[in-house]
């Protein structure tokens, strides 16, 4: 293919934010804890900003291990779908018509108390075949070589993609 | 922070932890190095609007709580807990409509670490929804 013109920024951004848009506000319960992604070209950010509905033991006082574990995995689950989606919202078609990854099963490994700040993750795809998905997330606050947990996800995706 | 064992204390504690209160979670049962816990069913908590089907990231918040009240709940009364490790098999997509209840036991525990598992159910008790596997830390009075 011939190299044309570049498309206007404007044009791009739109497309790429507000297909996240469509993606993240598919999920209720990442609405329900406030989760936002923060997103530089194709990488995203998950963030969960604090706020008393994600705090654990109010004494302490401490992030829930259950709000992580549930911020991490929606960081995986988006991921996900925006990968897969990322070629079919580049070439204008719908990329997320469909169902989202179903998992199979997460496991976290907590690190650190999650203190009540904001919190961070990302994620990566260790592997993502035609129908089982391998997804390492890392959360952290303060200091990105401090994670306060880090977690594996394996994924069954949706059909429409597998297929 | 202090705990005492007694175990209406204990039982409130663990429910109004804010993020436990924000699932409507609620103490099923208490004690002998077990717990069970139950959060209802609410559409705010899904996952994909498609199924009406809970998101994961509630059920792991049910069966960490869960967890963490049978560590509590072992006869050896840990002062305090907390999560090492958490590993969750989601079996099967929760029934919309219906109350998830989880059902942990701290089956070992030794001077520093609580081995826990544990089984989400929906209405339909023959069919688990989940299993987990967690280990805990064991915080012990001097």
């Amino acid at each position: 293919m011939s190299r044309g013109k570049p498309e206007p920024v404007e044009v791009i951004k739109e497309r790429r934010d507000g297909a996240l848009a469509r993606l993240t506000d598919g999920i209720p319960y990442a609405a329900f804890l406030g989760i936002r992604f923060d997103r530089r070209g194709d990488e995203l950010t998950a963030i969960l900003p604090y706020g008393d509905h994600v705090l654990g033991n109010p004494m302490v006082p401490a992030l829930h291990g259950g709000a992580i574990a549930a911020f991490m995995e929606v960081a995986a689950v988006v991921q996900l779908g925006w990968t897969q989606g990322w070629e079919r919202m580049e070439t204008g078609a719908e990329p997320f018509a469909g169902r989202l990854p179903k998992t199979i099963d997460f496991t976290i490994d907590y690190l650190r108390p999650g203190l009540p700040r904001d919190i961070y993750a990302r994620a990566r795809i260790a592997r993502a075949g035609r129908r089982f998905a391998s997804v390492h997330v890392e959360c952290w606050q303060d200091n990105r070589d401090r994670p306060v947990a880090q977690a594996v996800g394996h994924f069954l995706m949706p059909d429409d993609i597998a297929g | 922070m202090t705990l005492t064992h007694d175990l209406q204390r204990i039982t409130a504690f663990l429910t109004e932890l804010p993020h436990a209160r924000a699932l409507s979670m609620r103490v099923e049962s208490f004690g002998n190095a077990s717990a069970a816990l139950s959060m209802p069913y609410d559409t705010r908590f899904v996952g994909d609007p498609a199924t009406g089907v809970i998101h994961g990231g509630a059920v792991s918040a049910l069966m960490d709580t869960t967890c963490a009240g049978a560590v509590m709940a072992h006869p050896e009364h840990p002062l305090s807990t907390a999560t090492i490790d958490l590993r969750i098999d989601y079996m099967r997509s929760a029934t919309p409509g219906q109350r998830i209840t989880a059902r942990a036991e701290c089956h070992h525990i030794t001077r520093h670490v609580a081995f826990v598992r544990a089984v989400a159910y929906d209405a339909d008790e023959t069919r688990p929804v989940a299993t987990a596997t967690a280990t805990f830390t064991v915080e012990r009075a001097p």
